[in-house]
């Protein structure tokens, strides 16, 4: 794995804030995604992970703040912004459309015409290499409709899906909150190696098992602060993560680079 | 890390596949609760099967063939418009009326000395204003369309009412329009069109054939060729045959225009629908409406724009229903013209939920409820179970046996979509 390097992050967001009417959501956040890296955003319920997730998806425009992305300063007001940086999320219940197949799905919004008309072969070779890059086995037919397939592959789907459009960066939300052992441990090969091929990874979770076994850094977030950004070493143990969700503080261990404060 | 991905990956895409293979998926989506269109197929030989066994002589009679088309055509078409609302999981109530209105519009301004095109502009015009003026409400307003178009239902009607004046009719003015149901091609012209259609046909299937790289065998291509080249030739030598009154001096036959009229409209229809990215997102807000929003779809956009087709495509049935019987009255489009046009669709398999029916549903289904129509007042009065003498050729049976048909789909519909998940 690859280690925390001096390099400047490929997003990073500075000090950012949110609140919804009265409720300061987001309290200075600051948060940064590498290229090529894993990072995993652990926080316990309402600690303010969704609200980042999708300030940065721009569905929850902040505040205040700075979000630079490859260095430049950006706003991003909109999922349309999201997407044009590069972008891509993977939302929880996924959403796909289960009437349609698997090239249907991948290329929702986004499908390739030839002369006006819907280019249905060149989508489907398409579809069918980005699965092939991405060591896809478990999917057999791309003209499959969704609703035909097991909860592990539509993830895959899903996930394909987002990496189709030269993404840089890929937002996971819990994508394992649903599948059973077999088909979490393929989804998290699918995380892995997204990374392996230089994208920028955040995986939302709340199982400390996958974020332990994929990530190679971990953001916590408590009370809607970021309590703790830590590059995740052999010496890394699950009750320091569950500490920081539970806590915000983390119990013994060397510090890396922590910042934020407890509550 | 890369890995020896290949193309067998996706075998089941690029691998030739027997006819048993496709035999057994489709056994599959069977079980799965993806039933299509098979259902419609079986009412459709079932119900010729029990009123030919019934009243041979003149269920079974050329005649009445041409007469079940004819009558089949204005539901079908209103049936294709509410499938537009049915894709989105909403639903059109005010179809039948959209229909009435158009047909009102269309038949007043002939009377009034305007020229046909001018006429069938306008009312396509007002056609589409009543499916925008839907669409707006369901989509920009966010009223459930149920409701929409339960009021639409009364709004239309009225309109309809101040057209044709209280109790009046309003004759059509254009032997064109007249003559959509009721003229026949000449056998020649019949034959010609159904070769030109058997060819376009047989040259689809080979060109889907080749994209699929073997995953739908050849044999299957030819076995569905051949079929429907055996029921195309079968009607038309049907049709062909004189079928006026043994005592008449006149001869009727040939293919009925509504025919290829019906055919062109599916056929372009289905074709918008498989290869455009309206087609396509329309199902997609369909079958998920908010993943389709996450995926950049204009959601609303796409609904007001199923509601306009869905408007523009009734006001269409709405000059079959005029030319059925030549003219236009407050009853035209009313009564059961829209229950039989919902029910036409769903039994012929499109879902009630969404995102899921063809065009060729619409048209199976409208078969089906034509049949009922037109076969029970030819079984007559009979005792059933030898208890209870029963009128089939009353209108109370009838209704009941249109209802049951729709309760019946409707039931295969959910269950199955509950079977699926």
């Amino acid at each position: 794995m690859s280690t925390s390097l001096a390099t400047e992050p490929l997003l990073e967001l500075r000090g950012v804030n949110k609140s919804f009417g009265p409720v300061h959501v987001l309290h200075d956040v600051d948060f940064r995604v590498h290229a090529g890296q894993v990072t995993s955003l652990i926080g316990d319920n309402g600690a303010g992970k969704s609200t980042l997730v999708k300030s940065i998806a721009g569905i929850h425009p902040i505040d205040s703040g700075e979000i630079r992305y490859e260095g430049e300063d950006v706003v991003i007001r909109g999922p349309r912004d999201a997407a044009e940086l590069g972008i891509e999320f993977v939302y929880q219940d996924l959403s796909l459309c289960e009437n349609l197949d698997v090239v249907q799905n991948m290329f929702l919004g986004r499908e390739r015409l030839r002369r006006g008309l819907l280019d249905k072969s060149s989508m489907e070779q398409a579809a069918r290499d980005t699965l092939a890059t991405l060591g896809v086995r478990t999917v057999k037919s791309v003209r499959q409709p969704i609703r035909s397939l097991s909860g592990g592959q539509r993830q895959t789907v899903a996930i394909a899906r987002a990496v189709l459009w030269n993404s840089r960066i890929v937002v996971l939300d819990e994508p394992t909150a649903a599948l059973g052992v077999a088909q979490t441990e393929q989804v998290l090969a699918l995380v892995r190696r997204l990374a392996d091929q230089g994208l920028g990874v955040v995986l939302v979770s709340h199982n400390m098992n996958d974020v332990m076994s994929v990530s190679d850094r971990v953001s916590a977030m408590y009370l809607g602060r970021m309590a703790a950004d830590i590059e995740v070493t052999a010496s890394t143990t699950k009750e320091q993560l569950v500490g920081l969700i539970t806590s915000g503080q983390r119990a013994g261990s060397p510090t890396t680079d922590t910042h934020g404060d407890d509550t | 890390m890369h890995e020896e991905t290949a193309v067998a990956d996706f075998g089941l895409d690029t691998t030739p596949r027997s006819l048993a293979d496709v035999a057994r998926d489709a056994i599959a989506r069977f079980r799965g609760g993806d039933l299509g269109p098979v259902p419609a197929l079986l009412a459709i030989v079932t119900l010729v099967a029990v009123f030919g066994l019934a009243n041979p002589s003149t269920f079974l009679s050329v005649g009445n063939f041409a007469n079940l088309l004819e009558q089949a055509s204005a539901v079908i078409v209103i049936a294709m418009a509410v499938s537009f609302s049915l894709l989105l999981g909403e639903i059109d109530l005010a179809a039948g009326f959209t229909a009435g209105v158009a047909a009102a519009v269309m038949a007043t301004r002939l009377q009034d000395g305007w020229d046909l095109p001018s006429a069938v502009l306008l009312s396509a015009v007002v056609a589409v204003a009543l499916g925008m003026f839907t669409g707006f409400m369901v989509a920009k307003v966010g009223i459930p369309s149920f409701v929409v178009t339960l009021a639409n239902f009364l709004i239309f009607q009225g309109i309809l009412l101040l057209l044709v004046k209280e109790g009046g009719t309003v004759g059509i003015d254009s032997e064109l329009i007249r003559d959509m149901v009721g003229a026949n091609l000449s056998p020649t012209q019949s034959w010609i069109f159904v070769v030109v259609a058997l060819v376009l046909f047989a040259a689809f299937e080979l060109r889907a054939q080749r994209a699929s790289h073997g995953a739908v065998p050849m044999s299957l291509v030819g076995m569905k060729v051949a079929g429907t080249t055996a029921v195309a030739v079968v009607a038309t030598l049907l049709l062909n045959e004189n079928r006026a009154l043994a005592r008449a001096n006149i001869e009727i036959k040939g293919m009925p225009v509504v025919v290829p009229l019906v055919l062109l409209l599916l056929v372009s229809i289905t074709f918008v629908l498989d290869n455009t990215r309206a087609g396509r997102h329309l199902y997609a807000v369909g079958g998920n409406a908010e993943a389709a929003r996450r995926a950049g779809i204009r959601v609303d956009r796409i609904k007001l724009s199923a509601f306009t087709a869905c408007g523009l495509l009734a006001g269409v049935g709405g000059y079959f229903l005029a030319s059925q019987i030549n003219s236009v009255s407050a009853t035209t489009g009313a009564n059961d013209t829209l229950l039989l046009a919902v029910g036409a669709a769903v039994i012929g398999g499109t879902s009630l939920f969404g995102g899921k029916g063809r065009m060729i549903n619409a048209a199976l289904g409208g078969l089906v409820l034509a049949l009922i129509d037109n076969g029970l007042p030819l079984v007559g009065k009979r005792s059933v179970f030898w208890l209870v003498e029963v009128d089939f050729s009353s209108s109370g049976v009838k209704a009941i046996a249109a209802g049951l048909a729709l309760l019946v789909a409707a039931s295969v519909d959910a269950l199955s979509r509950k079977s699926a998940n």
